[in-house]
Order: structure tokens, then sequence, then C-alpha cells
């Protein structure tokens, strides 16, 4: 049943050396919060999972907490390329990692798979793209029905699954609004999932009864963390920080400047700083 | 605001881009040029010309390009806005998109792209974001039109990893392939309207824009150009189509660099 805790014990709790882990978020509710509790709690060799590995997996990737990555796309959106995970890719620094690369689909595919109890994802994608021959987790399988050869990746199934929504219920039930991405998919696929909020209300009795709601028992801990997307966005709450997607370009270019960046943002900083950080970005009420 | 009657070759890029798409369009747009081409075409003579991001909004109206495919006007201006499986499953691979609009770091003369990686894919000498949704848009649109500035980097006789497949080694290679979208159908650049020919599938130059030689073309591109019989020009620019270009960019850039002005609900 779920918990309410601060931060840091939510991610002590649920998160281990060697975990698979997914952070995920559709460039929405990225959860940067969770992931910089990660980043000072120093995990090591974990399987980073997500469709798209923004800021927050070029910065673990970065201070050298990745054994593996599992992704569709590395990349700054609409900025360009994510210049640490590069550095690891290219040239093997901090430390070498390896990698999975899948397209959106298949990624997608994939995560519902895993929610669905379901060992792999069936659909129709991949055709004549090269990523089929480079990542043997890609296969075909024929339609018993039809003769139809259709790609098969395995699902993913998380053993820690973080995301950021809006807001909780004081029972722990939990919303996500606007643009969903694969929130859902990813914590019903998790072994456990951790969701940082923005608020928690008394209640939602007054939302609309098809709105994205995680009931309470499937999710393992929520911490209550304003801004806690930042730079992402969370709407209805504060806008996207698009100033800081093109600062960190810049910035992850050089790995001292990175270094030093990470100890003054996220090494000497708490959960606590994210409130002021959306300041200026929330909406004129 | 306007009249100025030059444009820049990416201004004609985009307006011819833009150009290309109808109102009863089902776009799936890829960020970039892609993007503006088609908010263009909204803006312009397809109104209802309904744009799909990956983030799972369909049927969006944006009044600044977005810097990402999941900015937050994207969701706030949508018909409505669904997970990111369903959009791949039931629209994308459902048969339900027109036009895939898709730019590219590398193209070759079968509409083939890559951005995933230069050099060897275990050994990069450049690594790129890689495909995104690009693979099954490649795949699963009716058909696919790809916008990108000519460069001699960037237009190449043999890619580097086939990211999106277009018409592979040309002629029937999809069909043999079983996809059966039409693939690449036009590719618009800074210098030219180019179509594939009908039966090698190579891009073969259609349109010169306004003042470009055909030397110009062949200098910026890595393969032997081929040019159609019948050459057209393309239409310069009209004064509604640049304002409406430049007014969007214009706005754009000021709501991005301040980004900390959260816009008015």
């Amino acid at each position: 049943m779920v918990k309410f805790l601060p931060l840091k014990q939510a991610v002590a709790e649920n998160l281990h050396n060697g975990d698979s882990v997914a952070f995920e978020g559709f460039t929405h509710l990225i959860p940067t919060a969770a992931a910089h509790e990660a980043i000072r709690q120093g995990f090591r060799d974990l399987t980073l999972i997500r469709m798209t590995p923004d800021l927050i997996y070029d910065q673990m990737i970065g201070m050298g907490m990745a054994r593996k990555i599992i992704f569709s796309y590395v990349g700054n959106p609409g900025v360009g390329l994510l210049r640490r995970a590069r550095d690891a890719i290219e040239n093997g620094f901090p430390r070498s990692i390896e990698i999975e690369e899948h397209s959106h689909a298949g990624m997608a595919n994939a995560y519902e798979a895993g929610a669905a109890g379901l060992p792999c994802a069936v659909f129709r994608g991949y055709r004549g793209a090269g990523l089929a021959a480079v990542n043997p987790n890609i296969k075909s399988v024929t339609c018993p029905f039809t003769g139809e050869v259709l790609a098969a990746v395995p699902s993913i199934r998380p053993d820690v699954t973080f995301i950021h929504a809006q807001k909780a219920d004081r029972k722990g039930n939990v919303l996500v609004e606007g643009i969903v991405g694969i929130q859902k998919e990813a914590v019903l696929a998790a072994r456990r999932a951790v969701v940082t909020v923005e608020e928690v209300v008394d209640n939602f009795d007054d939302l609309h009864p098809n709105l994205t709601v995680l009931p309470r028992w499937t999710i393992a801990a929520i911490s209550v963390v304003p801004g806690g997307s930042h730079p992402s966005y969370a709407h209805g709450y504060y806008a996207r920080d698009n100033a800081a997607y093109l600062e960190w370009d810049e910035i992850a270019a050089d790995r001292e400047k990175f270094q030093a960046w990470m100890q003054a943002n996220v090494i000497e900083k708490s959960a606590d700083d994210f409130a002021a950080r959306v300041e200026h970005l929330r909406k004129a009420a | 605001m306007s009249d100025n009657p030059d444009f820049t070759p990416n201004e004609m890029m985009t307006i011819a881009a833009s150009r290309a798409l109808r109102n009863d369009d089902v776009c799936f747009v890829g960020i970039g040029a892609p993007s503006a081409a088609c908010n263009v075409a909204r803006l312009t003579h397809a109104p209802d010309i309904t744009l799909i991001y990956e983030s799972g909004t369909i049927g969006t109206a944006p009044d600044v390009l977005p810097l990402s495919i999941g900015d937050g006007e994207l969701c706030e201006t949508a018909v409505t806005t669904v997970a990111v499986p369903e959009m791949f499953r039931y629209w994308l691979q459902g048969g339900r998109i027109s036009i895939g609009f898709l730019g590219a770091a590398q193209l070759d003369k079968f509409g083939n792209i890559n951005t995933t990686v230069i050099g060897d894919y275990f050994h990069p000498k450049t690594r790129l974001p890689g495909g995104g949704g690009a693979p099954e848009i490649a795949t699963s649109s009716k058909e696919i039109y790809i916008t990108m500035a000519q460069t001699r980097r960037g237009m190449v006789e043999k890619i580097d990893f086939f990211t999106s497949f277009g018409h592979g080694e040309g002629g029937d290679h999809r069909k043999r392939l079983g996809i059966d979208t039409a693939g690449p159908t036009l590719l618009i650049t800074d210098l030219a309207i180019w179509k594939p020919d009908p039966a090698t599938k190579e891009f073969t130059v259609v349109s010169l824009h306004p003042g470009v030689t055909r030397q110009q073309v062949q200098e910026t591109c890595g393969w032997i150009v081929k040019f159609a019989e019948a050459l057209d020009e393309t239409p310069a620019p009209s004064e509604l189509e640049l304002t409406t270009l430049r007014d969007l960019q214009a706005r754009t850039k000021a709501a991005h660099e301040g980004s900390g002005k959260a816009k008015a609900a």
C-alpha cells in the first residue's frame, strides 16, 4: 500500500544498485527531482530505461551511474544531442555503457506489453530499419492467421519506475493529465513505482471520470515535490523552461563544466529547492 | 509586417513545403523544419489540417513553434491528447496518417534517412539522437514528405545507417519488404523541389526555386543529380506566406528565449 514519504526516503527504499529503472515522462512531467535524489544517493550499475532520455539521463550517465541504457531517442528535444551520453557511447567516459536502442513504437509497445503482463510486444514496425540488424532484441513473428510478418520485442518490466504527476488525493490515488505519455504503462509494468506530485488534495470527487488516475494500490511511495519536474513542466502548474534546455547544451559540452554544475545544482541541493526554480514559470492566475 | 520582397533560401524551403499540404491532410509532424512548414500551411491555405505530434497531441494549433514535440501548448490547443502507445498503435499503425513529414541529418537519393550515427553503429564517430518515432512513421504513413537544407554532408551517396526506410535500393524495394505505403513522394530543399522517378524511385529535381541554378543544386548534393526534362520554377513566396512565416518565427523566438514568461492562459 502506498506510503507518503520524503523523497530522500522514497528513493532509498525503492532504488538499489544494479536495478533496472525507468524515470519516465514524455517531454512533460519528467521526474527530475527523483532523478537528482538518485544522483545524490550515488547508485551504481543501473539499467536506465526511457523512451526519450533527456537531461536527467545525460546527468546520470555523466555521473557514471549507468551500466546500460534502453532508449528510443537519445537527444535534447528540439535542441540537439546529449553530450554526456555521447561521451559515454563514443569515448567510454566516464565509463563505457551498453546500449539497447529501439524506435518509439517499439518502446511504447514494450511498456504496454509489460503493463499487460505479456512476455513480448507484437507490432508492425522496424521494416527496412537498420536497428533490427544491430539490436538482437528486435525479432519477428508470423501472424498465425494472416501470415504477415510482424516485429516482436521483449516487454519492459522495470524493477522500479519513477514518474512525476500533478496531484495525489489524501489516500494516495494519483492524477496525471495533459500529455500523459507513457507513464501509466511504465508504472503498471514495474515491480514498484514511486510518484512525486505537485500537491496533495483532499479528494478527486470533482474530476472527470475518464481522467488518468493511478489507484493508490499501484504505487509504493508518493513524495510531494512542488516544481519537481523542472526544467520540464507540469500542465496546469508551470511552463517548460525551454531556456534551461538550451543552456544545458553548453553545460554538458564540457566535462569540467558539467561536474561543477552538478555539484552546485544537484549534489549540494535538495528536493526542497525545486519549488523556487519554477516560480517564474507559473502561469498568471 | 514586412514589405521586404526578398526572402532567404530557408524561407523559400519552408513555404514550398507548406504548399504541398492540403486542408484535409492528417499530418504526423517532425520537429524542426517540418513543424514550421506544417504550421505555415495551417495559418495560410490549410486552416483545417490535422497536425499530430508524437507526444500524442492530435489536431493541435500552436501559436508558436514548439521547441520539443511535447511543449504544453500542443496539448492545450489539441482536439485531443492520447497516450503514446495509443498514438503509435491506433493512429499511426492503424493507417490514419496521410502525410508523415520528416527532416533528416543524412539522406540518400532514394529517400532513406539516417538520424542515428555518423560512422560505425558500434563505434560511432558521432552519435546522433536516433530515430524516435521516425522508423514507423516512414513505413506506416500513406506518404512521406522530407525537408532539409542541402549540403554535401547531408545529401550523400550512401548513408551510414538506415534509421528510416525510404525506397531502399530503389524500384520496388518497399514492396519486396512487405511495406505497402508509398514512402517518400516529395523532397523540398532550400534550392529545389524533388520527386521520385516513377520507376527507379530516385529523387529527381522537378522545380528550381527562383534564382537557383542547376549547378548550385549539384554543388550542394553528394550524388549526381537528375533533373526533369520539363523543369519548373517554384513560385516565389507571396507576401502573406512570408509574413505568416516571419511572424510565427518571431513569436517563437520571443517565447523560447524568454521562457520564463509563461503566456497568459
